[in-house]
């Protein structure tokens, strides 16, 4: 299963790429393959604040309707609206064009609290 | 329950082994997919795939009386099937609620194979045998059985010689003794087969070597559901439910009122001359949005007037689908309702079963 070294984690399947003070956020290669077959994605709404954990996306595959969650506090400045059209560049590409969204965030030593490739790795054995 | 509570069919280490994703099902540890639901989906609808539904209930019932008494426990006519047919027929409580939903199958002139819902076989072998006259014979033969459904247009093409619709003869194939019917679950052409367990993994594997050049694929319960929901085909405990009887759910055809005793005969009647109170209609999304859920709730003109018992993106029609009770009065074909989908409504039209046909 592929897990980027560059990349950051979070329990809930989440990858997070760091840009200046901002975090590109979707979901990992494992959460895809778990889900299988996405069909439809609910985007956050722009420029809504998000606290760390909270529920702010949807991931819908044929069977079930997974919450994304912010993995820090932040706001949202941009999401992937070609999702809309195609749902399936999640299972396609979950770290390149599946991305979901992005988030300003508030204080870049928030994510300390996030795992390294290593401890996710682990943790999906 | 437990992980290590949960049966396991006799096929579990074939599913394990094929890299199938493992769920809790009905008490069982069950494979949900193997690859992914929509590919296991179309393998159905246009070659063929197969199923493990080992962990289906199989109830013997012997006896002279058999016949008769079986037409006070279960709704369809049990008259009817001649010795190698089977029908599709309720169990019901004294309310007319539904208790499980199955396949009996006359095997012998006073003989038949009741093939039940996993979930409920020990309360449905409960139930017959509570009110069993001593004369007949009860039996639940599960643990001893594994079974397989094989699903799909090219069916013909993997066995000669199959039998005809609803029914089930017994045969020899590679000297494993089977018992093979020609029904299903999915809304294609297909057989059920079962077998002694110690023939399951045999059974399972010379079929998949078998339909190799067909594009046969092993199939898991997500597909399983998706494939019976584009039919309409109800889930127990889903769509039917203690609480719902047949007329309800929009399956009074296996219900013989002409009957003149059945156990819940009088609360049908009453509904039939009444009309229900709700009825189970299919729905389709009008736009590609979210798709309907089980437990949403359904509106219309701003009053929610039901509830979803089913509903996916059907792989067929790459669209959301799904059933729902609602209040009777609304539950008209063409009618559109609103589906709640995370406090949004998204609009929905009443359809005719199935949701899908083949074009």
């Amino acid at each position: 299963m592929n897990v980027p070294d560059n990349l950051l984690y979070t329990e809930s399947h989440e990858w997070i790429k760091r840009e200046g003070d901002k975090i590109r956020v979707g979901i990992t290669d494992h959460a895809q393959s778990e889900l299988t077959d996405v069909v439809y994605v609910e985007l956050p709404k722009m420029d809504r604040q998000a606290n760390a954990k909270e529920a702010i996306a949807v991931v819908e595959s044929v069977k079930a309707a997974s919450d994304i969650y912010a993995p820090v506090k932040g706001t949202v400045v941009e999401v992937n609206k070609a999702l809309e059209a195609d749902p399936g560049l999640i299972n396609r590409e979950p770290f390149g064009q599946g991305w979901i969204f992005v988030l300003k965030i508030d204080k870049p030593d928030d994510l300390k609290n996030l795992k390294d490739a290593a401890t996710y790795k682990k943790q999906i054995g | 329950m437990t992980e290590a509570a949960q049966k396991k069919t006799p096929l579990y280490d074939e599913h394990v082994k094929r890299g199938a994703k493992m769920v809790p099902f009905a008490g069982w540890l069950m494979p949900v997919q193997y690859t992914s639901i929509v590919e296991e989906h179309q393998a159905v609808r246009k070659n063929v795939g197969m199923f493990d539904i080992s962990h289906m209930g199989q109830l013997i019932i012997d006896g002279n009386e058999a016949r008769d008494w079986l037409n006070t426990m279960l709704t369809n006519n049990i008259d009817k099937l001649e010795v190698g047919q089977g029908q599709y027929t309720f169990l019901l409580n004294e309310r007319g609620g539904i208790i499980d939903d199955l396949i009996a199958y006359r095997i012998g002139d006073a003989k038949f194979l009741l093939v039940v819902n996993a979930s409920c076989t020990d309360e449905d072998f409960a139930w017959l045998d509570r009110h069993r006259p001593s004369n007949i014979r009860l039996g639940d033969r599960s643990a001893h059985f594994g079974g397989v459904a094989i699903q799909g247009p090219r069916v013909s093409e993997l066995f000669v010689n199959l039998p005809a619709r609803n029914h089930i003869v017994d045969l020899e194939l590679d000297e494993m003794p089977i018992s093979m019917a020609r029904t299903g679950y999915t809304g294609e052409d297909g057989v059920e087969v079962f077998f002694s367990k110690g023939d399951a993994v045999k059974f399972w594997n010379a079929v998949l070597e078998q339909g190799r050049d067909l594009g046969i694929k092993p199939c898991g319960l997500g597909a399983r559901d998706t494939l019976r929901l584009e039919m309409c085909y109800p889930l127990n405990g889903s769509d039917l439910s203690p609480e719902r009887n047949p007329i309800e759910a929009g399956l009074g055809f296996f219900v013989d009122l002409t009957k003149p005793n059945f156990i819940g005969r009088d609360v049908l009647l009453k509904t039939k001359e009444n009309g229900p109170r709700e009825k189970l209609v299919p729905f389709k999304m009008i736009d590609k949005g979210p798709p309907p859920r089980p437990h949403y709730s359904v509106f219309a003109n701003g009053e929610r007037i039901g509830e979803v018992t089913s509903g996916t993106s059907s792989p067929s029609l790459n669209w959301g689908v799904g059933m729902a009770y609602i209040n009777a009065p609304y539950a008209k074909v063409g009618a559109k309702i609103d589906i709640e989908i995370r406090g949004q409504k998204f609009p929905a039209t009443i359809e005719k079963k199935p949701l899908y046909k083949k074009s």
